[in-house]
């Protein structure tokens, strides 16, 4: 019997949209828990994806500073819809993780660690921004000095099913920051959708092995060119943009600004922001101990440097504010994150102004500063 | 990375850290009010051979069911077995540690953190301005200079405390100063016994002849007090590639993966404790940063 030809990586295919339904079975059959875009309580989620017809075909979200709704608007697009506050980093860096229990044995300790990760995860619908947003996780906790083994074995099963963005939302300015509408490399497949097939595009040996008995034709260059026309016109339809041209200096020049005491008077140091983003890496280990004082666990739980405790210690609080936290967020994610690994921290998804209940636009605090400065 | 950084010990564990290794309390010295010197044994052998720190460096201490607490080791670099940590008495771990009595067992995980340049300083005068709690993580250099004391020029201990019963290691200041290390002492308030000198370290800086081109200065203390080291230092011409501070930010992880102790690009755990002055320079001076 012939063996299946299968595309070559760097190619693209197109199959007809209820196709899909075959590579994600070709996915579980794999092992693979399929994971994607799901409407629950009148917004969009990450969980189960069993088929094409339970994605949020039709719906598109409104967003702006501090506003969000999910709209059904009746279009025949499945991945069109801008994601709601859930990232994909629930997954990868779970909020809430034990590292390990210890129990009490005569005077000394006996440590239990945790069951290893078993769970294979495929993300499917994964937006350019958020791609990026993984690599960017991918620098923080993989270290040429220490990489972390709970993210390791996390990252190291979970296959991704990018995605472009061609109708990019209200806060979104991946353009600015150079991680979109297209999905950079990095996918194992990368879907574009058109109206009536999704182009596939392989990114890697696992990706082109899960075509395998998924029926498709060589993308035609009418249907390529009609991709890149989208990508176009979705680059020129960003909802913001930053000029990030000047970064990171902007920031680290400017640590007494006036403008950080306006934003401060406006921000609640509610942490919104660092929990929607999809690259704030921040976390604590909080020890519980059982009644009897001798069971006793070790905990990772997300962090924020908008937390007053974040700089606690010997007494004193080295951040006591909000507009000493506010600056170190923001000089972070666009000013040191470059030092400290080789790229902005930032994606241009826009969560943090979406989800912000103060409406603080990062886009309109870069060029407030911009201005002050200059002026 | 900043050259101006200290170079890190090589790795030992290319994984991150995150489990302690148990350590039995051998013995615990009370030093002054609030503070008390708790010397570790690894209780695994193995490890207690395999175990080694620089002068600079810091384990996180883990008391089960209270958490971890970034304590500097305090002891002697040559002995390796014996790990002594000051603990001053001030949150939830450091006030768990205090209750605990000889034999009771500890986590420990380290050593974290870049080492004071006891080698890159070696033929240069050492002027070492510390205060109050920030001695003890300068004593392993000041045992590192005994064990070597032929490698450095003219060597000074400046330590300050707010009152004499608040210095620390009294008992060891004429065994320094017999090999060799000119301890001169300060209070910021004196008592009826105290005959020495009063006021804060900085000030005490213009009593010392300091050649600019050959002293490195060590500090080390309460945030404000280096601050003033720092600048007396500068105005004394010292060029601040030869200025070294230790830092101290609420630490979790000790590895620069919780982002916690961030100062501007540095980790405090993982870039530092110990800096040179001139990577810090763009920064130091900004309030509440």
């Amino acid at each position: 019997m012939p063996e299946e030809r299968l595309p070559e990586i760097g190619s693209t295919v197109s199959i007809q949209k209820p196709v899909l339904n075959t590579l994600l079975a070709r996915l579980r059959d794999e092992g693979f828990e399929t994971i994607g875009p799901r409407v629950k309580n009148g917004t969009l989620v990450y969980g189960a994806l069993e088929s094409l017809e339970e994605l949020p075909r039709g719906y598109v979200t409104e967003q702006q500073a501090g506003h969000f709704r999910l709209v059904y608007a009746g279009h025949t697009r499945y991945f069109d819809a801008i994601p709601g506050q859930p990232s994909w980093k629930q997954f990868l860096f779970p909020a809430r993780l034990e590292l390990f229990s210890m129990h009490k044995n005569g005077k000394g300790w006996e440590v239990s660690k945790p069951q290893p990760e078993k769970r294979n995860l495929a993300f499917i619908g994964v937006r350019a921004c958020e791609l990026a947003a993984i690599q960017i996780q991918d620098r923080a906790f993989i270290r040429e000095d220490f990489s972390d083994p709970l993210y390791r074995s996390r990252r190291e099963r979970v296959f991704i099913l990018a995605v472009d963005c061609l109708h990019p939302g209200g806060t979104c300015f991946c353009a600015s920051l150079g991680t979109g509408p297209r999905a950079n490399d990095g996918f194992d497949l990368r879907l574009t959708e058109l109206d009536d097939v999704f182009l596939i595009k392989i990114g890697s040996e696992l990706g082109r092995a899960m075509m395998s008995g998924v029926p498709r034709e060589a993308a035609s260059a009418f249907l390529m060119s009609s991709a890149e026309r989208s990508i176009e016109r979705a680059n020129e339809n960003m909802g913001r943009v930053l000029d990030t041209s000047d970064l990171p200096d902007l920031l680290l020049n400017n640590l007494d600004s006036l403008e950080w005491d306006e934003v401060a008077r406006r921000c609640l140091s509610c942490g919104n922001c660092t929990q929607a983003c999809p690259t704030c890496f921040c976390w604590d280990a909080v020890d519980e101990l059982d009644l009897t004082g001798t069971q006793a666990s070790r905990v990772r739980v997300w962090d924020s440097c908008f937390n007053p405790d974040y700089s606690y210690q010997a007494g004193g609080n080295t951040r006591p504010n909000i507009r000493s936290r506010y600056r170190q967020w923001l000089s972070h994610k666009l000013g040191s994150w470059v030092q400290q690994y080789g790229t902005f921290g930032c994606v241009g998804c826009g969560r943090c102004i979406t989800w912000c209940p103060a409406g603080i636009d990062l886009t309109q605090e870069i060029a407030a500063l911009r201005k002050e400065t200059v002026a | 990375m900043s050259t101006a950084l200290i170079a890190r010990p090589a790795a030992v564990h290319a994984d991150v850290l995150l489990e302690p290794t148990w350590a039995e309390i051998i013995s615990i010295t009370p030093e002054v009010e609030g503070v008390s010197t708790f010397t570790f044994r690894f209780i695994d052998p193995l490890v207690r051979q395999a175990y080694s720190f620089r002068p600079g460096q810091f384990n996180m201490v883990s008391v089960p069911g209270a958490g971890e607490a970034a304590i500097s080791i305090s002891s002697d670099p040559a002995d390796c077995e014996n790990i002594g940590h000051s603990v001053r008495f001030v949150g939830n771990v450091t006030h768990s540690i205090g209750r605990l009595k000889v034999g009771d067992v500890v986590g420990l995980r380290g050593p974290f953190g870049s080492s004071w340049p006891v080698n890159e300083i070696e033929g240069k005068d050492v002027f070492i301005a510390t205060g109050g709690i920030g001695l003890p993580p300068l004593r392993p250099v000041v045992y590192h200079i005994l064990h070597n004391r032929e490698k450095y020029g003219k060597v000074t201990l400046l330590y300050g405390a707010r009152t004499p019963d608040q210095l620390m290691y009294t008992e060891e200041y004429e065994g320094w100063r017999q090999a060799g290390i000119d301890v001169q002492l300060s209070v910021d308030r004196g008592d009826q016994s105290w005959t020495g000198r009063v006021g804060v370290v900085p000030m005490w800086f213009y009593q010392f002849r300091i050649d600019p081109r050959k002293t490195a200065v060590l500090t080390c203390g309460p945030e404000i007090m280096i601050r003033f080291v720092i600048y007396e230092a500068l105005a004394r011409r010292i060029p601040n590639e030869n200025v070294y501070v230790s830092l101290e930010r609420n630490m979790k992880c000790g590895q620069g993966s919780c982002g916690h102790c961030q100062l501007g690009p540095y980790f405090i755990c993982k870039d530092g404790p110990v800096f040179r002055f001139d990577a810090l320079q763009p920064f130091f001076n900004v309030e509440e940063f």
